[in-house]
């Protein structure tokens, strides 16, 4: 390979691999959330991102209060350290709300759509108190070391025009990622509680025929989503910054990762995050550099920026992506239920 | 007839409630509420009509009044006669390849048989048109841009009366509404709520971001009125000679009497809509909606085509959003793209209609005047609330001044709660939907 094609990779490596392993990473994080409550309680659930969002702001408090007392981890972010008691915090109002909405509805045997409309409601009241809390404003809370490889160490090992930074934010998302999507699958496929839940999820009836108790699945099930939820929030404020707004705009791609990979599926929740990330970034990152690399000689210069779609739409992206499974395969790339 | 004499009761006290405004703030502010009120009424027809009558969830509503928002622009403001004059010819290819594309991709799509191989030549010819309209349209943007980007720096409009853009943009809503139900319905409920949420977001991101066509965040100001300007009524004779008749001051009997001229405008609108929907509702159309509504199983097997009447409750709702959609801006005089909030536009109308009566017209008519109202009045209220709640703490209360300064955010959490109280304890709304038996 010519230094020009390496170049060329490592540009790409820089502005759209590594950023999109990471958005990929948190975007699964929340599409498990998503499709576990699909799965189980079989509703879309809109207050997701929101809850993502109080879940975040839970860290955040705790972050701001460990680093007033002198509490650090040295180079990583504190936040790592406020996040379980943020998980606690934030499960326990996802059981608030299970106990005040929604089960009502679950004894009703209400219409899936009379859920989806709670969540709604649910939705406000997280927004709300999110903004009442910490304010509707940017909040940058990460601290400790910035860069895993800075670019400029990169040019200097290799040699080469272009460097790749990994950001320590991104390695976190990653290793996370990784720890909890095993520990969660452990859970559901060696447990007893996670076996009951897998059941309760493949036929309801039937689980509760074989002596399944629901409300602990459900109690379970409202755990775990509150804590993919708080991780994927943290995660992703970590790794850009923590907006309330944008954790509601997140809602899009993460039912689009949830769509894409069948609703209801967790493994295809982790697949469709990838594959949404990928194409949100692939598609708004400006080639023009990395053509100039690829193609030798001056003569053929590319002009414009190379544009695909300007970052500004890329919640089409999830959007396209989310029709075309839909025209193709309604059911997800790991057919999950549909009817 | 005990069901007529609560909602005359219910909309008197309503009307009591502005009257009361009126008397306590100003007949300018009860006026402006009122005006609120007519719109978010109609558009809350329109969603009643999506899911009143059939069940649909539309989450998108914010992005089909934004449409009609857009259609404002585009019918009433004068074109850039410099803009056209130097990207003119840009302009034509661009609608050209636009219209190739758009015929294109409709005769492929009526002449093949439903089937794979229909959808991808669809698409192909869509994205052909997207890269080709990118290669020759883009540089004419920049462009149009570039044209006096501090007054104007886009197309314009048609320059023609701004009552044309309301019927526009309930036409251009509908128009997306079709595209967006005609892949969504059919599948589970829950896609139609997520792809319209997607489809309103990016109409939003559209009209913030293109700013040869609708200025962008730079927002279109001075849209032209349908009704007369303070101004020039302060300086006609007639005007003046009813003030001196009525012993009311010019200045601020001129802001009124336009607001009452807007208020007449919509109130006529909300009528002819409430007419047409209880029309359709009680004629065998409306009966077949419902059957569907309740029972999609069974209709089917009746022969009605589940599908395609969702098509048509889904489009005829968004026409509706749009309409009110260009009310709104047209009432606003300017169309500001970042007002366009989700809360604001798709979810407080939601709270209306499941407060109001699902499946009753006059109940999202009341539904749209009772949050409206209390939406406005809400931020008074919660930071009169705080003030007394913080009363007893210091002044400078680092507490006391967060809450008072979060007071605002309070009508968020409000409007939460009202939803899931109406929802729990009466789902059926204010006044419920009637049993046609």
């Amino acid at each position: 390979m010519t230094e020009e094609t390496l170049n060329a990779l490592a540009l790409l490596s820089n502005f759209v691999l590594v950023p999109a392993v990471a958005y990929g990473s948190q975007l699964a994080l929340g599409a498990l959330g998503v499709t576990l409550v699909y799965g189980i309680l079989r509703f879309s659930n809109f207050a997701h991102g929101d809850t993502m969002a109080f879940g975040t702001m839970f860290t955040i408090l705790f972050t701001w209060w460990f680093q007033s007392m002198g509490l650090s981890l040295g180079p990583l972010p504190t936040a790592l350290l406020a996040l379980p008691f943020a998980i606690v915090l934030c499960a326990l109002f996802a059981l608030l709300t299970d106990k005040f909405v929604y089960r009502f509805y679950r004894q009703q045997r209400a219409d899936p759509v009379i859920f989806v409309i709670a969540s709604v409601g649910v939705m406000f009241v997280m927004n709300g108190l999110v903004r009442f809390i910490i304010g509707p404003n940017d909040q940058n809370f990460a601290d400790g070391e910035r860069f895993i490889i800075k670019a400029r160490e990169f040019k200097q090992m290799t040699g080469l025009a272009e460097g790749i930074s990994i950001k320590v934010s991104q390695g976190i998302t990653v290793i996370t990622m990784i720890v909890v999507v095993a520990a969660l699958f452990w859970f559901l496929n060696k447990t007893r509680t996670g076996k009951s839940m897998r059941a309760y999820s493949d036929n309801e009836d039937l689980a509760l025929l074989s002596g399944i108790n629901p409300d602990r699945v459900v109690m379970v099930t409202w755990i775990l989503a509150a804590a993919l939820a708080t991780i994927a929030g943290t995660l992703y404020g970590l790794d850009k910054s923590f907006k309330p707004f944008t954790y509601f705009q997140l809602l899009l791609p993460v039912f689009a990762a949830a769509i894409v990979g069948g609703l209801g599926n967790p493994l295809g929740a982790i697949a469709g995050g990838f594959v949404v990330a990928f194409s949100e970034i692939s598609v708004t990152y400006a080639y023009k550099k990395f053509a100039n690399y690829m193609v030798p000689g001056d003569d053929w210069k590319a002009d414009g920026l190379m544009q695909l779609l300007s970052t500004n739409y890329k919640f089409a992206v999830s959007f396209l992506i989310l029709l075309l499974v839909l025209l193709f395969r309604p059911t997800g790339i790991f057919a999950g239920k549909s009817a | 007839m005990k069901g007529s004499i609560r909602n005359i009761f219910y909309f008197s006290v309503m009307a009591g409630l502005i009257v009361l405004v009126g008397q306590l703030q100003s007949w300018n502010v009860a006026l402006s509420i009122l005006n609120l009120c007519l719109i978010s009424s109609i558009m809350a027809l329109g969603v009643n009509i999506q899911w009143g009558y059939a069940g649909l969830f539309n989450v998108g509503v914010m992005g089909f009044a934004a449409l009609g928002g857009l259609a404002a622009v585009i019918i009433a403001m004068p074109p850039v006669r410099e803009a056209w004059a130097v990207a003119g010819s840009g302009v034509a290819v661009g609608i050209g390849i636009f219209l190739a594309t758009s015929i294109a991709a409709l005769l492929v799509y009526r002449k093949l048989r439903k089937g794979p191989l229909r959808t991808v030549l669809v698409m192909l010819i869509v994205i052909l048109g997207y890269v080709l309209l990118r290669i020759y349209f883009d540089p004419t943007t920049k462009v149009i841009e570039k044209v006096n980007p501090a007054s104007t720096g886009y197309l314009g409009g048609l320059g023609l009366p701004v009552l044309l853009a309301w019927p526009v943009g309930g036409l251009l809503a509908g128009a997306v509404a079709w595209i967006v139900g005609k892949v969504t319905l059919g599948l589970r409920s829950d896609y139609l709520a997520i792809a319209t949420l997607g489809i309103s977001e990016i109409i939003v991101a559209v009209l913030k971001h293109e700013d040869w066509l609708s200025r962008g965040v730079k927002n279109v100001n001075g849209l032209p009125r349908p009704v007369p300007y303070e101004v020039g009524l302060q300086n006609a004779q007639w005007f003046l000679s009813l003030c001196e008749r009525l012993g009311a001051d010019p200045v601020t009997f001129s802001s009124i009497f336009v607001k009452l001229c807007y208020a007449v405008l919509f109130a006529s609108v909300l009528l002819l809509v409430l007419w047409l929907s209880e029309k359709a509702l009680r004629s065998p159309w409306g009966r077949m909606m419902r059957a569907i509504r309740d029972n999609e199983v069974s209709a089917n097997a009746m022969g009605k085509d589940v599908t395609a009447r969702h098509l048509q409750v889904f489009v005829l709702g968004s026409i509706v959003v749009g309409i009110a959609g260009a009310m709104l801006t047209t009432l606003d005089g300017q169309l500001t793209p970042s007002s366009y909030q989700p809360l604001r536009f798709t979810f407080l109308i939601w709270v209306m209609v499941i407060v109001g009566g699902s499946g009753n017209n006059w109940g999202a008519v009341l539904g749209g005047f009772v949050i409206w109202f209390f939406w406005i009045e809400a931020e008074p209220l919660g930071l009169w609330l705080m003030n007394f709640l913080t009363s007893g703490m210091a002044a400078d209360n680092a507490l006391r001044l967060h809450l008072i300064e979060s007071a605002a955010h309070m009508r968020l959490m409000t409007m939460g709660i009202i939803l899931l109280l109406a929802l729990r304890f009466s789902p059926r709304g204010l006044i419920p939907e009637r049993n046609h038996q």
